[in-house]
């Protein structure tokens, strides 16, 4: 049959499914491939917390957005294009957020009674016009792959498992993809179980054919590749990138790695990447508990280890009180916290920013630490080799702010070529001449005297310390002292970090500004404002403790400031109390990540009232 | 099996490991005892002095990293074993040490106690059990006895006390000895193997508190009692204690009993032989029950002392095994792994 094939600049697909159909799998499979096909491409993965909530219930279902283009692109897609639904939970779950007049494929094989039932669907949705907005496209998913199947010798429920490869098989022909680097995955994965390869493999075939037979679909769609700088690419989460700028800081610095963690989500999967990496030396410690985890890092660290230990909200309150230990020990430690949605367990599979506070404060005692965060999943790889820079040149413990939309979003990332990288070797103390362990060179920085050099046994600890000789010190004006100096070595890093840019439009009244994960949602909106002939300036932090040193110097340019955050204004509180500026935090709460529209919105809105007073 | 350590002629005396900081100790106090029992052992087990790491917690036998002169570390609360095992993980050549306390590491740091004696670390744990809590001025402990009368208990504790050998041997540790602070002779031999040791070593060590606590183990110290109320363990001997080593243990069934070797109807060829090593933890549980009853003699010496491979140990195989498998990892293969495109 012939098709009209339709170029398209991009595209925001979503699959939504059961949490066990496979979702997120599939989901990652149509990004690869259109990464692979030379697209931009960002991905928004959005699950339950539980591992397999009840099937047919709305609460289990699961979701996986991409968003692919020929052109540069930020962030996952405001609203998706075309929904791909396997049941009717996903279906009633998804509406709400679909372009007008979206696509709707739905498995129409779960269109039935009972799952009605258990989605509290009145009526059956696809008759009840309830759709009506919509291009709706009914497919037998699940019959389809059965048929196709009927041969395997495989029991129904194991058939009935390849249905998501039936569903992405269609999505590579309506979306012009190739299938062959998902047969290629398909036979490593499921080496071991040839029976399953080789179903997945004929509904994934049986999926593309489908859609060259069938008449439901009269048009098929091109994403050409967008115009990425020249190099050699490849699609990686930021929990990826940031477990791969730790083995290459370890390279750099010369230094070990060492991983002390407890699982936890949505960090674990810097602890699996970790792990697999022996051949680096990488030593993975999966700890008791959050705080041994920790602990054992700062052991590491004394003893001379590259020392990370990554965790979410709630691990890092348990670790507090060894962060302070680490602060007074002054002994380099990175401490990853991938946010999610708090307080307490809160919403452990959904983004937030709210840990900036904490992170800020949330030690006893006078203990600032370094604050560094990453905004895109790639950046994640270049705030590791920065956090490991910094911590071992200042000797000081290094909080490394992500959150759960970067951590499992993925994007094309151009790879470095690792020579290009800056080496960043590091020399412990060997000499024992006038040897003092809280010495201080150009930096503050003590020296790093790590156990088994002969002539510099010492001893730390939590007890204050007086300067230069380490020893426990009770002393007033030594305490103040220390407090001061401790801040003051945190401070002098503005120093030796880059000053805050300002993109957009910087000859502006209205300045958005941001941190982490925010940053592709701000600068879509800000581009598209600016496309519209207005005039908005953007600047986005990667260092929140110290601010760069430009930072009081960008905010008082600007008439207006407004700070978009994932929480009830946290670097909005931290700005007005610093610099006494007026800031409008423009804050969302609901564990998931701005939409374009949304900042674009409240900006329009901030110029309109400008013009208008 | 030898400790992973290097060893050498090392000639030094225990004053080297003695440091220029005072001992703040309240004088009297059974911590002087064990302090000097470790600076005398410490020189004697051919381990060069910046390869010995002293890792603490919280509390006055927390204080015990300060007073040597080796790498040290004074930490958190109970958090010691937690510190401890990242420095052997990042270099097993070094003996590392633990001086903890009751509180320190029974009550807030019980989590990272047991786990370190499952995993089979080597951290020799020295446990200063004084059953009190000493640095917070006089409040229960987890090793304090049912009814005891302090500061948070006017009217006695209603807390069931913990066991550490038990609780040591319950959590599998491959070495676990008890000693007291007044038998300076059998506190530095249990020193000297906890030393030797491979894996987890443990030593409970029954301290004074003289302040707070005052005579808590005065019947297993005194002259006049210690030898009726001590069974000192040793490997391959029949259990014998008593002022003239008349009396003698025998293990009827599941339960000890004791026996007089002078009343004709037992011998020594009846008594418990002490099996160290016994594979099966089972006769080792029971000896730390002995404490419990008030007819059994109190066993210190080793009660347990198995081998098997360390975390450390096992944890740098499988590095060096994957390594003899794939090689050195080459950044330039890592960053480019898996598909991989080109944009021209």
């Amino acid at each position: 049959m012939k098709k009209n094939i339709r170029e398209l600049s991009e595209v925001t697909v979503r699959f939504a499914g059961d949490s066990g159909d496979g979702m997120q799998l599939t989901g990652t499979q149509f990004s690869n491939t259109s990464a692979l096909a030379g697209n931009d491409v960002s991905t928004l993965p959005d699950y339950p917390a539980e591992i397999r909530a009840p099937i047919g219930t709305t609460y289990g279902v699961s979701g996986f957005q991409m968003h692919f283009s020929s052109s540069d692109i930020h962030t996952p897609g405001d609203a998706p294009d075309v929904l791909v639904a396997m049941n009717p939970a996903s279906l009633k779950v998804n509406l709400k957020d679909l372009k007008p007049g979206a696509t709707i494929i739905v498995n129409i094989n779960s269109f039935d009674e009972k799952n009605f039932k258990l989605c509290h669907y009145e009526s059956n949705p696809l008759k009840d016009g309830s759709l009506s907005g919509y291009h709706v496209v009914e497919v037998p998913l699940t019959k389809m792959t059965a048929e196709a199947l009927k041969d395997s010798g495989l029991s129904p429920k194991d058939v009935a498992r390849s249905k998501n490869f039936f569903a992405l098989g269609l999505m590579y022909w309506i979306y012009s993809r190739p299938i062959e680097p998902t047969i290629k995955w398909i036979e490593d994965k499921f080496k071991k179980k040839p029976e399953i390869a080789s179903a997945n493999k004929k509904a994934l075939e049986a999926g593309y054919y489908f859609g060259d037979n069938t008449t439901l679909f009269s048009t098929r769609y091109k994403v050409n590749p967008a115009k990425l700088p020249k190099g050699t690419y490849r699609s990686i989460e930021g929990n990826e990138a940031l477990a791969l700028g730790l083995v290459t800081a370890s390279v750099k610095t010369g230094l070990p790695l060492y991983l002390g963690s407890y699982p936890i989500t949505p960090a674990s999967t810097i602890l699996h990447e970790l792990s697999k990496h022996k051949k680096f030396g990488v030593r993975t410690f999966q700890a008791e508990d959050e705080i041994a985890a920790v602990s054992s890092a700062i052991g590491a660290s004394f003893t001379g280890a590259l020392a990370v230990t990554t965790t979410s909200g709630p691990g890092l309150a348990l670790k507090t009180e060894a962060v302070g230990l680490a602060v007074m020990t002054e002994l380099p430690l990175i401490i990853v916290d991938v946010q999610r949605g708090g307080p307490s367990t809160g919403l452990p599979t959904k983004t937030e920013q709210s840990d900036l506070l904490q992170a800020m404060y949330g030690r006893s005692g006078e203990a600032p630490v370094v604050i560094i965060s990453a905004s895109t999943p790639t950046d994640c790889f270049d705030v590791s080799l920065e956090a490991a820079r910094l911590a071992t040149k200042y000797m000081v413990p290094v909080l490394y702010m992500t959150d759960g939309y970067i951590a499992n979003g993925s994007e094309p990332w151009k790879i470095p070529e690792p020579d290009s990288i800056p080496e960043m070797k590091v020399k412990f103390k060997t000499d024992p001449e006038k040897f003092q362990p809280y010495s201080r060179d150009e930096n503050l920085a003590r020296p790093w005297a790590v156990p088994g050099t002969p002539g510099l046994e010492h001893r730390l600890g939590g007890l204050e310390k007086e300067n230069l000789t380490g020893n426990v010190n009770y002393d007033p004006e030594n305490h103040e002292y220390m407090v001061r100096l401790r801040a003051e070595k945190v401070k002098n890093i503005e120093n030796d970090i880059p000053e805050l840019k300002v993109e957009g439009s910087p000859d502006s009244d209205v300045l958005v500004i941001g941190w982490g994960g925010t940053y592709g949602a701000i600068t879509d909106a800000v581009h598209n404002v600016n496309e519209q002939g207005y005039k908005v300036a953007q600047a986005h932090f990667r260092y929140l403790n110290p601010f760069p040193k430009n930072t009081e110097e960008v905010l008082r340019k600007y008439k207006y400031i407004i700070c978009p955050e994932i929480n009830m204004g946290q670097l909005s509180f931290l700005l007005k109390g610093r610099f006494l500026i007026e800031i409008d935090p423009f804050t969302k709460i609901q564990g998931q990540p701005f939409k374009s529209s949304e900042i674009e919105d409240k900006i329009k809105a901030v110029l309109g009232g400008m013009n208008n007073g | 099996m030898a400790d992973n350590i290097t060893i050498e002629e090392v000639k030094l005396k225990p004053k080297d490991f003695s440091s220029s900081q005072d001992v703040r100790w309240c004088p009297g106090c059974g911590d002087y005892s064990i302090l000097a029992q470790i600076q005398r052992v410490s020189p004697e087990l051919g381990i060069k002095k910046e390869n010995y790491v002293w890792i603490s917690g919280i509390g006055c036998s927390s204080r015990f990293p300060y007073y040597m002169d080796t790498f040290g570390m004074h930490g958190i609360h109970g958090r010691a074993a937690a510190i401890a095992t990242g420095v052997k993980i990042q270099n097993p050549e070094l003996s590392v040490w633990v001086a903890t306390g009751d509180g320190d590491s029974l009550s807030i740091g019980g989590n990272h106690f047991i786990h370190a004696c499952r995993r089979n670390i080597g951290l020799k744990i020295i446990l200063f059990n004084n059953r009190i809590y000493g640095l917070t001025k006089g409040q229960y402990s987890p090793t304090s006895e049912k009814g005891k009368i302090t500061k948070s208990s006017p009217y006695g504790s209603i807390d069931y006390p913990f066991n550490p050998t038990a609780l040591a041997i319950g959590s599998d540790a491959t070495f676990v000895a008890r000693s007291i602070d007044r038998h300076p002779a059998h506190l530095k031999e249990m020193i000297r193997r906890a030393g030797k040791h491979s894996g987890t070593a443990f030593i409970e060590v029954y301290q004074n508190c003289n302040i707070f606590n005052d005579g808590a183990y005065f019947p297993l110290t005194d002259k006049e009692t210690k030898s009726d109320t001590v069974l000192i363990l040793e490997h391959d001997k029949p259990m014998v204690f008593g002022k003239e080593n008349n009396k003698g243990i025998i293990l009827d069934g599941f339960t000890p009993r004791v026996v007089s070797l002078t009343d004709g109807k037992h011998s020594l060829d009846d008594l418990w032989i002490h099996d160290e090593h016994d594979t099966h933890a089972s006769r080792a549980h029971i000896l730390t029950q002995f404490a419990e009853f008030e007819h059994l003699p109190t066993p210190i010496g080793v009660f347990r002392h198995i081998d098997k491979p360390s975390y450390e140990q096992d944890l740098h195989q499988q590095i060096k095994d994957v390594i003899k498998k794939e090689g050195e990892g080459k950044l330039k293969d890592l960053l480019f792994s898996g598909n991989t495109w080109e944009v021209n």
